[in-house]
C-alpha cells in the first residue's frame, strides 16, 4: 500500500515539474472550439469552459499544490525539530516555554489565520504556506518533546554526556537519528493536511490567482459548470484525493512499522516456534487416563495452543490435573512455563485465537471443552472466578468499588438496591476490609495495593464459585501484604469450601498454602504429589533443581545454585523429555523418547525415568556442584 | 468543579491576548492600512493621512491594540471600513449559521462514528477494514470538492435538496433542516471517520486490559463489558479527539459555507480577507479563539468527568 503510495506521488511530482515537457498543451491557451469536452483523443481528460486542456491543467497545477506543501513541511521540520529537541532534552524552564507555546497553538483557528496572512500579503501562497508551517511546528515539537524524553536517559546519551560532547552534537548524532520515525509520521500526515489547506485557499480564489491553474482554482472553475458538464468535476478531485490519501498512507504505514519495530522482540521468540512444534505434538506421550469422578476440576490430556504471527503454537500439551472440593493445588514453574495459559484455558478465556486443541476440561461434571461460548460464560462467576497478578488492573478504574460490586452480586442475587448493596458490603467484610463502606465509595485507584486485591477478591467471590483460580496473586504485592491476602485465602477456602487453583512461581507460597502442587515446565507436567512429599522427596530432577535455587535460612550456603540455562519458548522445544537439555541426571533415552508419567508412590506423579536418583542439595548433578 | 472553571479561564485569557495581539501585529506588517482601503480610488497622501488620524491610525500599535482589546472586552469590535457595518453584531448574526452547522455535525459523527468504531472493535475482521477504509476515504476527500459531488448529485441531477443557501431557524424549522443536509453531509464525512477510527482504537486498547479480563473471568456478561465498562473507559481518550474535530469542524465550516453561499463566519472571512476589511477578520479570529477555549473547557470538564484519577474533588 505504501508503496503505491509513494509511487503515486513520484508521478505526480514527475508530471508537475516536467509539465513544461511533458503537457500536451499550454495549460492557459483557450481553445473556444472544443469547450467542456469529455474525455477525447484529443483532450484525453477534456477541457474546461474555456476550452483549456484539463491534463495540462492539471500538470501545471500540481507545480502551485506541491512547492506549497514542500514550504509549509520544510517550515513546521526547520522551527519545530530544534523546539522539541530543546524541551525534551533540556528540560526546566526551556520545556515550560515550549509547551506553553504548543498549547496557545493549538487553540490557534489555522484558517482564520491563513485568510488573515492572505489578506496581508495580498495572496502570496508562499507566506500562507509559510504561516501553516509555523503553525503545525508547536504540534511536531511536542511530538519531538515527547520522543526525545524517551531517549534521553538511555545510557548511551548518557555515556556521550559523559566524554564531554556538547549537547548540540549530541542532540544532532545521538538523539535526532532515533526520533526519526514519528518526526517522518507527522511530516507525513502534515503533508496531507498541508495539500487539504492549499487547495483549499485556491478553490476560495485565494493563494495563486487564475488564470495560472491550481487543483482547487479547477474545482472552482467545474462548480460554475456542473450542470452543464459534471465530468469536470472529476479529475482534480480524484488526483487531490489520491495524493492526499497517498500522504495519510504513507504516515499510517510508517506509524505501523514503527510499532513493529518495537514489538519484534515478542515477534521474534514466535516466530521460531513452528519449526519444531509439529515434531513435539507427534511425540506425545499415551491415551488419557479417565477422570475421577470425584475430582471438583479435572484436566485430562489437554493440549492448547496459541494464534502467533507465525501461526499456531501449542503452548502446553497433554496436561493431566485435578483439583478436589475444597483443595488448594499449587501450579508451580518458571515463567514462560504454560502455567497462566492452564489458567486461562480452564476459564475458557484463552487469547484471541487460542484454543484447547485436545483433551477434557471437566467442571462439576461437565466436559467446557464441549460446551458453547454461551454456557462457558455462565459457568464463570458462580463456577468458578479469578484473580489475577496486577490489582492496580484488575478493577474498572472508571467506576466506585461499591458499584462495580453492586454489578456483580445483581448478577447472583435477586433484590433491592439496598440489598443489593448490603451483600456487597459483606463481601467486602469478608474480605477482612476494615472500612467497607468507605471502600465501597472509592475508586480503584484511591486504593492500596494490598486493599485493591482484597476488593478483587471480594469481587471474585459475588458468584460464590466452588473454584476461585488464582493467578499470581500476590506477586506484585509487598512481602507483609503477601502473607495477609494469604492467610485471607485459606481462611476463605476453609470457612466456604472454595477450591483454590494457586498460579505461583514461589515455593515459599506452595509450602505455606496449598495441600498439592503441579510443577510444570515448557508446557508438560513434570510431577505432581502432596506438598509435603514434594518438599522432602521430590521425584523430577527439575522440582530438585527449582527448590534447590530457592533461598533459604536453615541451610547456610555460600552461593545459590541454580539450573543452568533458560525455559525454552514455545515451539523450541526438544524432542524427548523437554527438560533434559538443563537436566544433570539426562541420558540418551531423554533425548529422543516422550518421557510418560510414572507413579512410582501412590499420589505422587513423575514424568522422569531417572526418578529414583534424584536427590535434593549436594547430590543432585550439576546444581549441587555449584553449591 | 466551579473552581477548576475558574482556574481554565484564568489560563486562557492570556492565550485570547497572545492570539488576538499576533493576529493584530500581523496587520502592522500589511503593506496597505485600513486608511487606504477605505480611500480606494480617492487615495491623496494628505487625505490617508488626516483619516488615519481620524481612525486612530497614527498611533503605536500596541496603544491601538489595547484600544481594541478595550473595546473588544465590552463587545465592540469595531466597524467595518468596507461596508460600515458594525462588526460585533455582524458575527452574533452569523454565528447562529456557523454553529447550526458545526454542532450537528459534531452530533454526527459522535452517534455514528462512536456506533461505528464500537461495532468495528467488537466484530473486527471485516468491519474493522470497512471502517479502516472509510476513515481514511474521509480523511483524504477534500471537503470543497465532496460538498460539490453532492451538489451534483443531490440538487442538479436528482433535485430534492436546496444547493445553497440557508434558512434560518427562526423562520422556519423545516427549511432550516433541509438547508444542513448537504452542508453537514459534507463536513460529516470526515468527522465520522475521524471518530469511527479513534472509537476503535480506544475500544480495542480497552478490551486487552487486565481487568476486562478479570471481568470476564467473573461472570460479566459481554454486553456489560462493552457498554458499560468498555465505552466508559474508551470515552477518556475519545473526548479528547472530539474536541480536537470540533476545533477543526471550525476551520472546515470555512470552506463548506463558501461552498453552499451559506452566511456563516466562514463566509464572512473569506469576504472580509479578500476585501482587505481587517476589523472584520480580527472580529473573526477572536470568535474562533473564543470557541477553542471555550471547547477544550468543554473538553477539560468532561475529561475530569470521565476519568475520576484527574478529578477535582
Amino acid at each position: 500500500m505504501a508503496a503505491i503510495a509513494i509511487g503515486y506521488l513520484v508521478v505526480v511530482t514527475v508530471a508537475a515539474v516536467g509539465a513544461g515537457w511533458l503537457a500536451p498543451y499550454d495549460p492557459v491557451s483557450t481553445d473556444l472550439d472544443h469547450v467542456l469536452s469529455g474525455p477525447s483523443a484529443q483532450h484525453l481528460l477534456g477541457t474546461d469552459a474555456l476550452g483549456r486542456d484539463l491534463l495540462s491543467r492539471l500538470m501545471y497545477g500540481g507545480q502551485a499544490s506541491l512547492a506549497g506543501v514542500a514550504q509549509a513541511v520544510v517550515t513546521m521540520l526547520v522551527i519545530g525539530i530544534p523546539l522539541g529537541l530543546l524541551a525534551g532534552y533540556a528540560g526546566g524552564w526551556a520545556d515550560r516555554v515550549v509547551t506553553w507555546i504548543v498549547d496557545v497553538a493549538l487553540a490557534v483557528p489555522v484558517i482564520v489565520v491563513l485568510l488573515m496572512v492572505l489578506a496581508v500579503f495580498r495572496n502570496n501562497q508562499t507566506a500562507a504556506m509559510l504561516a501553516l508551517g509555523i503553525l503545525g511546528a508547536p504540534d511536531l515539537a511536542r511530538i519531538v518533546r515527547g520522543s526525545t524524553l524517551a531517549v534521553r536517559n538511555e545510557l548511551y546519551i548518557s555515556a556521550a554526556r559523559l566524554t564531554g560532547l556538547t549537547s548540540v552534537r549530541i542532540m544532532a548524532r545521538h538523539v535526532l537519528p532515533r526520533i526519526t520515525g514519528p518526526i517522518v509520521v507527522r511530516a507525513s500526515l502534515f503533508a496531507g493536511g498541508a495539500l487539504l489547506a492549499q487547495s483549499g485557499l485556491s478553490y476560495l480564489g485565494l493563494g495563486v490567482q487564475p488564470p495560472a491553474p491550481t487543483w482547487g482554482g479547477m474545482v472552482a472553475d467545474a462548480s460554475t459548470v456542473i450542470e452543464q458538464q459534471p465530468w469536470s468535476l472529476i479529475p482534480p478531485g480524484i488526483v487531490l484525493g489520491l495524493a492526499i490519501l497517498s500522504f495519510g498512507l504513507i504516515g499510517d504505514a510508517m506509524r505501523d512499522a514503527a510499532a513493529d519495530r518495537s514489538s519484534r522482540q515478542v515477534v521474534k521468540a514466535s516466530a521460531r516456534r513452528s519449526s519444531s512444534g509439529d515434531v513435539v505434538t507427534k511425540t506425545q506421550a499415551p491415551a488419557p487416563v479417565e477422570p475421577e469422578s470425584t475430582a471438583l476440576l479435572s484436566l485430562r490430556g489437554v493440549g492448547i495452543e496459541l494464534a502467533t504471527p507465525a501461526g499456531q503454537s501449542t503452548v502446553a500439551e497433554n496436561l493431566d490435573l485435578d483439583v478436589q472440593s475444597g483443595e488448594i493445588v499449587g501450579l508451580v514453574g518458571e515463567s514462560g512455563c504454560g502455567k497462566s495459559m492452564t489458567g486461562r484455558a480452564v476459564l475458557g478465556l484463552l487469547p484471541e485465537g487460542g484454543r484447547v486443541n485436545a483433551g477434557r476440561i471437566v467442571f462439576e461434571g461437565r466436559d467446557l471443552t464441549t460446551m458453547s461460548p454461551r454456557e462457558i460464560r455462565r459457568s464463570r462467576g458462580a463456577g468458578m472466578a479469578l484473580v489475577s497478578q496486577d490489582p492496580s488492573d484488575s478493577l474498572d478504574p472508571v467506576f466506585r468499588v461499591g458499584h462495580q460490586l453492586d454489578e456483580l452480586v445483581r448478577k447472583y442475587h435477586k433484590g433491592s438496591r439496598k440489598e443489593i448493596r448490603a451483600r456487597g458490603l459483606e463481601l467486602l467484610r469478608s474480605v477482612s476490609l476494615p472500612d467497607p463502606e468507605a471502600v465501597a465509595r472509592r475508586y480503584p485507584h484511591e486504593l492500596s495495593g494490598g486493599m485493591a486485591q482484597r476488593v478483587a477478591i471480594a469481587f471474585a467471590l459475588a458468584g460464590s464459585p466452588s473454584l476461585l483460580i488464582a493467578d499470581e496473586p500476590t506477586t506484585a504485592l509487598d512481602v507483609t501484604v503477601q502473607a495477609e491476602i494469604l492467610d485471607l485465602l485459606r481462611g476463605l477456602s476453609s470457612t466456604t469450601g472454595m477450591a483454590i487453583m494457586f498460579i505461583t512461581h514461589d515455593w515459599g507460597v506452595v509450602a505455606d498454602l496449598c495441600d498439592r502442587a503441579y510443577v510444570m515446565y515448557a508446557g508438560h507436567v513434570m510431577e505432581s504429589s502432596p506438598v509435603g512429599r514434594m518438599f522432602a522427596n521430590p521425584l523430577h530432577p527439575y522440582t530438585a533443581g527449582l527448590l534447590d535455587s530457592t533461598p533459604r535460612r536453615d541451610v547456610r550456603r555460600q552461593l545459590l545454585p541454580s539450573i543452568p540455562g533458560t525455559v525454552p519458548s514455545a515451539g523450541e522445544w526438544p524432542t524427548g523429555c523437554h527438560f533434559h537439555p538443563r537436566c544433570p541426571l539426562a541420558t540418551s533415552v531423554c533425548e529422543v523418547t516422550a518421557i510418560p508419567m510414572a507413579e512410582p508412590e501412590s499420589n505422587h506423579h513423575t514424568r522422569c525415568i531417572h526418578h529414583t536418583q534424584v536427590r535434593r542439595g549436594g547430590g543432585n548433578g550439576r546444581s549441587g556442584a555449584l553449591a | 468543579m466551579v473552581r477548576l472553571i475558574i482556574r481554565r479561564i484564568l489560563i486562557s485569557i492570556p492565550l485570547v491576548v497572545v492570539v488576538t495581539l499576533l493576529t493584530f501585529l500581523l496587520q502592522s506588517l500589511a503593506p496597505g492600512d485600513t486608511a487606504r482601503a477605505i480611500l480606494g480610488e480617492s487615495y491623496t497622501p494628505e487625505a490617508h493621512a488626516q483619516l488615519s488620524h481620524e481612525l486612530g491610525l497614527d498611533r503605536p500599535m500596541l496603544v491601538q491594540y489595547w484600544d481594541w482589546l478595550t473595546h473588544a472586552f465590552r463587545g465592540d469590535l469595531g466597524v467595518s471600513p468596507i461596508s460600515g457595518i458594525d462588526v460585533a453584531p455582524e458575527i452574533a448574526n452569523r454565528l447562529s449559521v456557523t454553529l447550526s452547522l458545526t454542532v450537528g455535525t459534531a452530533i454526527l459523527a459522535v452517534v455514528i462514528g462512536v456506533g461505528l468504531g464500537v461495532l468495528s472493535a467488537v466484530r473486527r475482521g471485516r468491519l474493522g477494514r470497512a471502517v479502516d477504509v472509510i476513515s481514511l476515504v474521509g480523511f483524504a476527500l477534500p471537503n470543497f470538492w465532496l460538498a460539490l459531488v453532492l451538489v451534483t448529485v443531490f440538487a442538479v441531477a436528482i433535485p430534492v435538496l436546496p444547493a445553497t443557501g440557508y434558512m434560518p431557524l427562526a423562520d422556519s424549522p423545516g427549511g432550516w433542516l433541509v438547508s444542513l443536509v448537504l452542508p453537514v453531509a459534507t463536513l460529516a464525512t470526515s468527522a465520522v471517520a475521524v471518530m469511527a477510527k479513534q472509537t476503535r482504537d480506544a475500544m480495542l486498547d480497552v478490551l486487552s486490559r487486565g481487568f476486562v479480563h478479570s471481568l470476564r473471568a467473573n461472570g460479566v456478561s459481554e454486553t456489560s463489558i462493552i457498554f458499560r465498562h468498555g465505552l466508559r473507559n474508551a470515552a477518556i481518550p475519545v473526548v479528547t479527539v472530539l474536541g480536537l474535530l470540533f476545533v477543526n469542524l471550525a476551520s472546515g465550516s470555512v470552506l463548506v459555507e463558501a461552498v453552499f453561499a451559506m452566511p456563516g463566519l466562514g463566509g464572512l472571512a473569506v469576504q472580509a480577507s479578500t476585501q482587505h476589511d481587517l476589523p472584520t477578520v480580527q472580529g473573526v479570529a477572536l470568535v474562533f479563539t473564543l470557541i477553542v477555549v471555550v471547547v477544550n473547557l468543554v473538553v477539560d470538564l468532561a475529561y475530569g468527568w470521565l476519568n475520576p484519577k484527574v478529578r477535582v474533588r
